[in-house]
């Protein structure tokens, strides 16, 4: 931690893209033109399941005002036997996800595109292909999925020595669960399900991608990171990736589903093909239908404790859908469940489970509320066998600085301790409730990240400052960036512009996700802060013609210090920035990292709910969050954090669900029937930051974006059960679900 | 193609359009103010919102025709040149967006609700929202924008 005054760190200051979009003038994805711009269109898959024997597109090039045709003919093909990583994702799956090859795996995989002069004719020409298909016997769920006769969506994938739709599996030890469980006086074991829920970002998908005549590419899209999309696309279309120049275009929420391509690598190629600038926008319908969502769930989980109310075991099984295409993230589901706890004998698996759906993405923490809602439902009921309060309970084995956890890491310092601590005392957790009232508890974690990132700090010639890093600023993060820049160089917010950049403006920078890029950007922006302060220094020992260690910078000038302090008149930002020219050039530095120190993230909810026993509505009454959120660099925007991922929380838990009918069709695929929360269902949601700044990063940042959904769905069903003394194992808690559960309790399984 | 005629922000325009072209349609792609937002199919997420005749309206669900001869105001046409209308100034200074997709709907919305309630408590802006989504903020920032923005343009 820095010893500095903290004037801006800490200030919920204005963020510098507010006028911009409360005025409607900020460039999202779908608002850049070009001229000459024409439209692109995806055909995508009637059937579940099915062999592709023929694609016949000729009638669709030759309808008028059609310009461009692709199929999977067009996009690198990643022979299936070769696995080629890129981050988390693999390109033998990233190639068939945005163009079936051999077979449709899913509803609305896309089969081929059409750019044409206007959006509607791009669309009629796509039903001009001619498709021939041999349909296939298709699987949706997973407990259909793992059957042994179930159908086999990929047949050289073997699991057992046999083809499976089990796709991958990662285990945790620690200790010896079976001499754990022997020494308990109390075992609960349950089974739990969840269902799959979409990210649900209100801005679809879109891009506009121009290939000029030499293949110089520019692609404006709307991404969680412009080197993925830049990497992606040039491994998709065989093109150099100094060819594409990709731009962030200001991004209307991600939540990690902006993470992969979809339209880049097809919009380049319709452009390639016709020569034209080709913009692509995804209906909602395609959205829901073809991107995300995020792995629906089966699991098992066994706590064993003593009577006097330790825990000393722990078993989990988490089966998570992958979708059409392998990768799932069973890494959050089963190492985020148990990481909050000590627990000396702990045995965590999770399962990847392909099925006929779209294949899953990144949702905010991913896999992990799916480990908590499980592990958290559990602890409650261990903490009402043992009659112990769920808090102390949580408290008793709280995790904190040396405590191993079963997914690897000894822990450093850590505020998990302080998260439930501050909830035991706080007057929620005291208040009375009503009638069909209840109050649940539960906590989370989720990793944090850190990886590559770049920056660069410029002076302006007047004296102010430009700051360009290469993560796209998904929820207030250029305000945060100022704020640490305005920090160490000691000058006003308003005077520092934070900007970010393109691939060929920037250096290379990780994906927004994984709740690095505070963590991460601070880290190269202090870096090159750093290095632009000790040239600032130089400059003024120039012009005083004294030694550069003899000058210090202070409160945004630099000053003599040492022997010559108070010898000459301190220079300002803007006098060093005038005399740059004379005194050695422009001034600026950048710098290229690979961050680490991140440290996990902790918290614990309160949740009220009140149940109407006529209509089974579960309404949200009261909510406090409490979190170890490191430094809070812009608060506002730590706060925003906490109650967007409640908000989601509280979607997951109550309401949101993919239904598919009897054809394998997805029956739900808007906002009509997909029902995400809406203002009035929603109460305040009270944040309470915690902050136990991170000792291994220079302003104690600790990565705040993705844990306050981890324990949502758990406190939520807490809630209910402690209002009903109903247990709902299985999400959504819908109303309807929830008048059968009233009538028969069995149906809350 | 038929002609269509209205006044936007002031401005009247006239354009030959498709029949089947939509309000929003016509606001982004032919007059090029990309302000109005689209985030569904199906009239539920309120992106969308603009000022027809003074009322607010889902631009995605009307047809550019159907606005024949309006008054309609957007996003853009909101401040008064360089002076934030006291809504979005509110927004910008209660933190009432993360992403910012939703807030030209959110900003519209709210300015409607307040020309017909000058002062809402937190339950009706709660209520009125019912036709503007949002996923970043959890609608918290977003209440707090409405109520200060209400209050500012009463004063
Ligand atoms: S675009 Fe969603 S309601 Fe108009
Ligand atoms: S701020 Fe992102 S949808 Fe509302």
């Amino acid at each position: 931690m820095n010893e500095m005054s903290n004037k801006w760190i800490g200030q919920s200051t204005i963020r510098p893209d507010g006028a911009e979009k409360v005025t409607g003038r900020a460039e999202f994805a779908a608002d850049t033109n070009m001229p000459g711009m024409i439209w692109g269109s995806v055909l995508r898959s009637p059937h579940a399941h099915a062999r592709i024997v023929s694609i016949d597109t000729s009638k669709a090039e030759a309808h008028p005002g059609v310009k461009a045709v692709v199929t999977a003919q067009d996009i690198v093909d990643f022979p299936v036997d070769t696995p080629v990583p890129l981050g988390i994702q693999d390109m033998r799956w990233m190639c068939r996800n945005i163009m079936a090859r051999e077979k449709v795996l899913f509803h609305g995989h896309p089969l081929a595109a059409v750019a044409a002069t206007s959006e509607a004719i791009a669309a009629e020409a796509c039903k001009l292909i001619e498709m021939e298909y041999e349909v296939l016997p298709w699987v949706i769920e997973i407990e259909d999925a793992i059957k042994p006769d179930a159908p086999i969506l990929h047949e050289y994938l073997e699991h057992d020595g046999k083809p499976s739709n089990i796709t991958g599996t990662l285990e945790h030890k620690l200790g010896d669960v079976e001499e754990g469980f022997a020494q308990a006086d109390v075992i609960i074991e349950r089974s739990f399900t969840t269902r799959p829920v979409h990210q649900g970002y209100i801005e679809p998908h879109a891009c506009l991608v121009s290939v000029a005549a030499d293949g110089k590419t520019t692609i404006w899209s709307s991404s969680q990171g412009q080197f993925m999309v830049r990497a992606m696309t040039a491994m998709l279309t065989d093109m150099p990736q100094s060819d594409i120049r990709a731009i962030p275009a200001e991004i209307g929420g991600g939540f990690g589903g902006k993470t992969i391509v979809y339209l880049e690598p097809v919009a380049t190629m319709l452009s390639k093909k016709s020569g034209r600038p080709v913009k692509m926008v995804m209906s909602r319908e395609d959205v829901m239908r073809a991107s995300g969502p995020t792995s629906g769930s089966m699991s098992t989980v066994k706590i064993g404790a003593t009577k006097d109310g330790q825990i000393v075991a722990a078993e989990g099984t988490f089966y998570l859908q992958a979708g059409a295409l392998p990768g799932s993230p069973i890494r959050g589901a089963a190492g985020c469940g148990f990481a909050p706890y000590n627990i000396p004998n702990v045995h965590s698996v999770g399962i990847d489970v392909v099925s006929n759906r779209s294949k899953v993405a990144a949702y905010r923490a991913p896999g992990a509320p799916i480990g908590a809602f499980a592990v958290e439902s559990v602890l409650d009921e261990v903490a009402e066998a043992l009659n112990i309060d769920p808090l102390e309970l949580r408290l008793r084995h709280a995790a904190r600085e040396g405590t191993k956890a079963a997914h690897g890491p000894t822990y450093p310092l850590i505020g998990f301790v302080e998260t439930i601590e501050a909830a035991i005392e706080h007057p929620h957790y005291k208040a009375p409730l009503g009638k069909h009232q209840g109050r649940g508890v539960a906590s989370g974690f989720w990793f944090n990240a850190g990886g590559e990132s770049s920056a660069q700090v410029n002076i302006t010639e007047d004296g102010n400052v430009v700051v360009t890093t290469g993560h796209p600023d998904i929820g207030g993060s250029r305000a945060a960036i100022a704020n640490v820049a305005a920090e160490l160089l000691g000058i006003d917010y308003r005077r520092v512009s934070v900007l970010i950049g393109d691939t060929a403006t920037v250096g290379y920078s990780n994906l927004t996700g994984g709740s690095r890029v505070l963590f991460a950007s601070a880290m190269a922006v202090t870096d090159s802060a750093g290095q632009v302060i000790t040239t600032l220094c130089e400059r003024a020992a120039k012009i005083w013609d004294i030694d550069p260690d003899a000058v210090t910078w202070e409160d945004g000038e630099a000053r003599p210090a040492g022997d010559n302090a108070g010898q000459f008149e301190p220079l300002s930002l803007a006098d060093i920035a005038a005399q740059a020219t004379q005194t050695g050039g422009p001034i600026g530095h950048g710098a290229q990292l690979n961050t680490t120190g991140a440290q996990g993230g902790f918290a614990t909810h309160i949740c009220d709910v009140e149940v109407d026993m006529d209509l089974g509505i579960v309404k949200v009454l009261r909510y406090t969050s409490f979190q170890d959120v490191g430094r809070a660099v812009h608060p506002a925007y730590v706060e925003g954090q906490m109650q967007g991922g409640v908000a989601q929380g509280i979607g997951w838990a109550l309401n949101e669900e993919y239904i598919f009918d009897k054809d394998g069709h997805v029956d739900n695929p808007g906002f009509l029937d997909y029902r995400m929360p809406v203002c009035s269902d929603l109460p305040m949601l009270d944040a309470v930051m915690i902050e136990v700044p991170n000792p291994a990063h220079p302003q104690g940042v600790r990565g705040v974006g993705e844990v306050p959904l981890v324990p949502a769905l758990a406190a939520i069903a807490n809630a209910v059960h402690n209002a009903l003394g109903l247990r709902f194992s299985s999400l959504p808690m819908s109303p309807p679900k929830v008048l059968a559960a009233l009538e028969m309790p069995e149906a809350a399984e | 193609m038929p002609t269509v005629s209205m006044t936007v922000n002031g401005k009247s325009v006239s354009a030959e359009v498709e029949p089947r072209t939509l309000l929003v349609q016509y606001l982004r792609e032919h007059l090029g103010l990309t302000g109005t937002h689209v985030g569904c199919d199906t009239s539920q997420c309120g992106a969308c919102v603009v000022h027809v005749d003074g009322e607010s309206a889902k631009s995605c669900t009307m047809l550019a025709m159907q606005a024949e001869g309006s008054d309609v105001s957007t996003i853009e046409g909101l401040a008064d040149g360089d002076t934030l209308h006291p809504m979005q100034e509110a927004f910008r200074e209660n933190h009432g967006l993360q992403c910012g997709f939703c807030t030209p709907g959110m900003v519209m919305s709210a300015v409607d609700l307040v020309r017909t309630n000058a002062d809402p408590s937190e339950q009706e802006v709660r209520e009125w929202l019912e036709g503007n989504l949002c996923r970043c903020t959890g609608y918290h920032n977003i209440v707090k924008s409405i109520l200060a923005g209400a209050k500012a343009m009463q004063g």
